[in-house]
């Protein structure tokens, strides 16, 4: 029998064959932390006393850039002086947010990445086996270049058929979620393929495997193939693209089909990312802010959606709207193609590439009551700085006709703006 | 490591995630353990930062501490004297940022405790007594690097002593 991308990958980094439930010591290729996990990271390569670090790493100011108080301040300081000292990437506030940058600057098929960060899955979408863990776990990684893994059953999702305009990537694995449930793939990988996914270009892919970790899974893979190259060639990394893909017979422990071309834009509800609904069936509920950014829906082409829809529009006078691209490159292309002039002409506020305003940080907090819709990848209560606000998740157009409209909008009566750039 | 824990139980639902146990609005906090400690899941019961005591148990259903990696998570329950987590399952971050930190994971069928039950944990013998409603349960075992790396007092710990991860057939 075959083996899945996850098996392949960890097989060829450690030489030898690996199966779903066994126990490895893996080298890490590409580890990294920010100013939230990194402190304790920092502290527990210290306690080990080692006086170089094992394996590449990075370390980011993405979660509250530029800083709001002294305490984050003297934290992104001391990440500062750590990477100065001991040959660390630091990443300065107005980068970007880390799993875009990772995606964008330095991961490559077949690497195994970890990150104090639970959407390290993210970088799944280039082939390589990337995992969230704890600042422990990320701190002795730093130290001895190796971490432990179990390898992990895989659940194969196979996905059909063309999407419908204003729908996506976003609305896909909401509804997935939907059917797995948040605890659907616990300790289990999630590789996506299919016809629908090989069209997919690598944004897309990237928001696909960054919600991975939503219905539990330890990672979510797609294939590296030739839209992954011409993605690492555009970035100027000819050099770093290898093809990986699963057997065709790999063993999966489930194997999920589905077929695009008849969804609905999905709306996940407060409080938990399984509280799925198709738009049709909470439109018209009153928003107080839409988000459209972070590391699930902050790429170009995220932005380019949306601002097909707000071209020419104001934002609706009992609502706002902040716009944050995902990093800087995409904030630099945004303002090169006319998006954030589009953007700020409706009434959006620009904020700077991070990660604040979802994690509830800084820049969008939620008054006591509010509602906000968000392109974000999670709606936990309090999760944007409020537990008595609500946080409904959508996609970059249902975002958008959301901002325009005031309430929950269906993005496909905007249908007739779009020329469907994979057509 | 102690094998048998008994404690006080603190009850909680399907889905506690880390927002839950340490929100992002303390996020300030994160480098004074003790301040961030007085949150601890104040968003799911608000009585459990002001009246838990060293040597609680919290009780959970499904995919507790899902979410975020943030290991203060674990931190601030362990900060809060928590010894023992018990849960139907967990997110698997917060599963073995709970081992790395020293705090026990349990999984078992948590049906049927109520806030305030005395509860016995038998480490050793993989099972979950209520005292107080007079019931005992198996627990599932945690796989033998865990087991080694709780032994030692978390993963840091379990690192200096041995160098590496070392557990019984380490490949």
């Amino acid at each position: 029998m075959g083996y899945t991308l996850a098996e392949k990958i960890i097989a060829q980094r450690i030489g030898r064959e690996v199966r779903a439930g066994d126990f490895v010591v893996a080298p890490v290729d590409l580890l990294l932390a920010h100013e939230g996990t990194g402190p304790l990271a920092l502290d527990q390569f210290e306690a080990v006393g080692k006086d170089s670090l094992g394996t590449v790493t990075l370390l980011f100011c993405d979660h509250a850039a530029p800083s709001p108080r002294k305490e984050l301040s003297n934290v992104q300081k001391r990440l500062r002086t750590f990477a100065m000292e001991m040959q660390a990437h630091f990443h300065p506030p107005g980068t970007g947010i880390c799993h875009q940058v990772v995606a964008e600057q330095w991961a490559r098929p077949g690497q195994i990445i970890i990150g104090a960060d639970s959407h390290t899955c993210t970088a799944g979408a280039l082939g390589a086996f990337a995992t969230g863990m704890g600042s422990t776990d990320v701190g002795i990684a730093m130290a001895l270049g190796q971490t432990w893994l179990r390898i992990p059953e895989t659940c194969r999702i196979e996905i059909k058929g063309q999407f419908p305009p204003m729908v996506g990537a976003k609305d896909a694995i909401l509804y997935l979620i939907g059917l797995l449930g948040d605890d659907g793939a616990i300790y289990k990988a999630l590789e996506f393929g299919g016809p629908a996914i090989e069209r997919m270009s690598v944004e897309e892919r990237l928001t696909l495997c960054n919600m991975a970790v939503e219905a539990g899974a330890k990672t979510g893979l797609c294939a590296a193939d030739e839209v992954t190259r011409r993605f690492l060639e555009e970035q100027g990394r000819r050099g770093d693209y290898v093809p990986i893909a699963p057997d065709l017979d790999a063993t999966y422990e489930r194997v999920i089909e589905f077929d695009v071309s008849h969804l609905s834009p999905q709306v996940a509800l407060p409080h938990l990312v399984d509280n799925l609904q198709p738009v049709e069936e909470v439109t018209g509920t009153p928003i107080s802010q839409v988000f459209i950014g972070t590391c699930t829906n902050g790429r170009l082409s995220d932005l380019r959606i949306a601002a097909s829809i707000l071209r020419g529009h104001k934002v609706h006078p009992h609502l706002r709207l902040l716009v944050g691209p995902a990093s800087r490159q995409t904030y630099l292309a945004a303002l090169q193609e006319g998006l954030l002039e589009i953007f700020v002409e409706a009434g959006a506020v620009i904020i700077p590439p991070g990660c604040g305003a979802c994690v509830g940080v800084h820049q969008g907090v939620l008054a006591d009551g509010e509602r906000c819709l968000s392109t974000q990848n999670r709606n936990f209560l309090g999760r944007m700085g409020n537990p008595q606000g609500e946080i409904f998740l959508a996609s970059p157009a249902t975002a958008a006709a959301t901002a325009v409209e005031g309430q929950i909008t269906d993005p496909r009566q905007y249908e007739y703006r779009v020329t469907d750039e994979r057509s | 490591m102690e094998t048998v824990l008994r404690g006080k139980a603190w009850c909680f639902g399907d889905g506690i995630s880390t927002d839950h146990i340490t929100p992002g609005r303390y996020y300030h906090l994160r480098g004074n353990l003790q301040a961030l400690a007085e949150h601890t899941l104040e968003d799911a019961d608000p009585d459990f930062a002001r009246h838990a005591q060293p040597g609680d148990i919290v009780v959970a259903g499904k995919n507790f501490g899902q979410g975020s990696s943030r290991e203060h998570a674990a931190l601030v329950l362990k900060e809060r004297g928590i010894q023992a987590i018990l849960a139907k399952s967990f997110a698997r971050i917060f599963f073995r940022n709970a081992v790395n930190e020293g705090l026990t994971p349990v999984l078992c069928n948590t049906d049927g405790f109520e806030k305030g039950d005395e509860v016995e944990v038998d480490l050793e013998k993989g099972i979950v007594r209520n005292l107080t409603k007079g019931f005992e349960r198996p627990c599932d075992p945690l796989p033998p690097l865990m087991r080694a790396i709780l032994a030692d007092g978390g993963l840091t710990s379990h690192i200096l002593k041995h160098g590496s991860f070392k557990w019984e057939n380490t490949p």
